[in-house]
């Protein structure tokens, strides 16, 4: 059985077939990805994996798998998603009640195993708080150092990631390729894939022994979650993102903001200043520590525009800085600044903004 | 329970940095050192279990030459118990054609600040699980990430090396005395998340977990008198060769791509003539 798995789901793409036959004649394993699959448990596919599957499938070489775990229907749901999903070859599904939840222990020991028997030269996800929880228990137990958050993939060894809030660039290479190289990609960096592949990739459920492996872990127990659900985009893939600082001054008026993102169809970020008093929920912080967002356009509303808070936005396309103070480091990023008091100009902007999506 | 808090010695979170002429590494623009702040809630987190009795002896831990000691005597002064401080393997030779290889940096500071001087996460991982083991520790607690390398990754692979459970990204700890669990509030994508762990286990701290104390003077000068013990690899049982050998180099460290320039606006109304006309993004 696991001499099956080992064997299978080895599909070459043409363009990779004399590469194959060279690594073949020289003894080396062939280049392949694993990618670990981030869902919502209804079939949706987190919009983050899907940028990593772009990454994989246009910066690295080799057939690219996808792992997806759970329990129940959600597995089978979320594998026919991902069979979709372009550039996406082979599915594998792991189906157990230890897997129902995304823990880190038991995920991670799925992965490793899996990456063990399937040998790929890359295990993949996306850099989510999953992600970043899960990938780097793998790579322990697989006895390899991983690289998180890259932005930029240079070849199947070489990376480029953010270090120091994002105030410099690390290339870094592995001084001698391991086995297997765990990687996380910041899902900002990498358009997330569109549209759907042709024909679906077969899916193929685990040997049982390998998923029976994750059951045996000591694991944390589940207890409960407070998720907001929210009609609004997401905030880390979001085309618009309204930010607010301290100078909202109260969580009342942050409904203001919540106005003028969903006028743009987009997100509600914050500084960990607005966060911190308390006026919106912390999973909107936006920065070196909260989310990393890239969206079109930014609006940053009272933000000064700490070194934290700029790590998280600034490769925004279009930056726009309302502050009263002229001199704010957001001001100086900003491609559009406007010196004026957030609580007539925001009012001012949701009536010409209204006015204009009227005129077009 | 004993309480193992991992202690890093990074840039102060306040200063500013630039990428190195020759890009093999940044400096920093003031030569100020502080601990990580992601580590000093850790370290708080685990003073505050020892003031309500859950937690016995908290003992601070870094991997680092011997000036870490400044470090440590901090942690020290916010109520660790003693501390311990690793000597680190030499530093490796710079990877072929990297920026570094072209010009050795001279000076231990020029050497300190380069990415490769320091051990890698899963080298430090294996420091603190040898640590743990020698302590017979009940709970590790760490940052989410260091604010140099940004990795957020030494937590987890310790968890994994031990085959203890993880809670990352903490906002909230529970314990109670003599339990046998903890039970963490975990900061998540969309909200909060709960989960309950069996000690021994690793526990890495948020932004929100807690606000940590300010060092007071006579706090300082009881430091002066707590314990740190010095650590070799070797008595930890690792083998520097086998053990802490870097996987990865760094070929070079560059700026952040530069914005053009931006400009400011007169009123709402250029606001918004110029995101329709000029960044077409309305």
């Amino acid at each position: 059985m696991l001499s099956a798995i080992a064997s299978s789901g080895r599909r070459r793409v043409p363009g990779s077939y004399l590469r194959a036959l060279a690594t073949a004649a020289l003894g080396l394993r062939q280049a392949s990805t694993l990618l670990y699959v981030e869902h919502n448990g209804a079939g949706g596919i987190a919009p983050a994996t899907l940028s990593a599957a772009a990454a994989a499938a246009q910066h690295l070489p080799g057939p690219l798998e996808a792992l997806v775990a759970g329990s129940g229907d959600a597995v089978a749901r979320a594998a026919q998603s991902v069979a979709t999903v372009p550039g996406v070859t082979k599915v594998w599904t792991a189906s157990d009640p230890c897997l129902e939840r995304p823990l880190a222990e038991t995920h991670a020991k799925l992965l490793a195993d899996v990456a063990s028997k399937l040998r790929p030269s890359h295990v993949l996800a996306a850099s989510t708080a999953q992600g970043r929880n899960v990938l780097p228990r793998a790579a322990a137990l697989l006895g390899t150092q991983p690289v998180t958050d890259v932005v930029k993939i240079l070849d199947d060894n070489t990376f480029v990631r953010p270090i120091y809030a994002g105030n410099a660039f690390a290339t870094v290479q592995f001084r001698a390729p391991p086995a297997i190289r765990v990687v996380t990609v910041r899902p900002t960096a990498f358009p997330a894939a569109e549209g759907s592949a042709a024909a679906a990739a077969p899916a193929e459920a685990l040997a049982p022994e390998l998923v029976q492996g994750a059951a045996g872990v000591r694991a944390a127990v589940w207890e409960g979650a407070d998720v907001k659900a929210s009609a609004r985009p997401e905030l880390g893939s979001a085309k618009v993102v309204v930010c607010g600082g301290r100078a909202l001054k109260s969580k009342e008026n942050f409904a203001m903001l919540e106005e003028l993102a969903d006028l743009l169809g987009g997100a509600v970020g914050a500084s960990r200043a607005a966060v911190d008093a308390g006026y919106v929920a912390n999973d909107l912080q936006v920065g070196q520590t909260g989310k990393v967002v890239a969206p079109d356009l930014y609006i940053g509303v009272g933000i000064s525009g700490a070194i934290q808070h700029l790590a998280g936005m600034k490769d925004s396309r279009t930056i726009v800085a309302i502050n009263t103070d002229a001199e704010a480091p957001l001001m100086a990023l900003a491609d559009y600044g406007l010196v004026a008091d957030l609580f007539s100009a925001v009012p001012e902007l949701l009536e010409e903004v209204r006015k204009a999506k009227g005129k077009a | 329970m004993k309480v193992l808090v991992g202690i890093k010695r990074v840039i102060d979170y306040a200063v500013p940095v630039r990428v190195k002429a020759d890009k093999s590494g940044v400096e920093a623009l003031l030569p100020k050192l502080s601990m990580n702040p992601f580590c000093e809630i850790a370290l708080e987190e685990a003073v505050r279990l020892k003031e309500k009795g859950i937690a016995s002896e908290v003992v601070a831990v870094s991997l680092g030459p011997t000036h870490f000691q400044d470090t440590l005597r901090t942690a020290l002064a916010m109520g660790a118990d003693r501390a311990l401080l690793v000597a680190p393997p030499a530093p490796p030779p710079p990877a072929p054609g990297s920026a570094a290889a072209a010009s050795p940096p001279s000076d231990p500071a020029a050497a300190a600040s380069s990415p490769d001087a320091l051990p890698s996460p899963l080298g430090v991982a294996r420091v603190l699980a040898a640590v743990a083991g020698r302590e017979g520790a009940g709970l590790v607690l760490l940052g989410k990430q260091a604010i140099d390398g940004d990795c957020n990754q030494t937590g987890q692979m310790l968890a994994g090396l031990l085959g203890w459970p993880q809670a990352t990204f903490a906002s909230k700890l529970e314990g109670a005395k003599g339990g046998s669990s903890v039970r963490v509030t975990r900061e998540v994508d969309g909200g909060l998340e709960v989960l309950s762990l069996s000690l021994p286990a690793v526990v890495t701290a948020d932004l929100r977990l807690n606000t940590p104390r300010f060092v007071t003077l006579p706090a300082m000068m009881k430091a002066k008198k707590k314990p740190i013990e010095a650590l070799t690899l070797a008595q930890l049982g690792l083998d520097p060769s086998r053990d802490m050998e870097p996987q990865l180099a760094t070929l070079r460290v560059d700026e952040p791509p530069s914005r053009a320039a931006g400009r400011k606006v007169g009123s709402v109304a250029d606001l918004v003539r110029a995101l329709r006309e000029e960044a077409r993004v309305l």
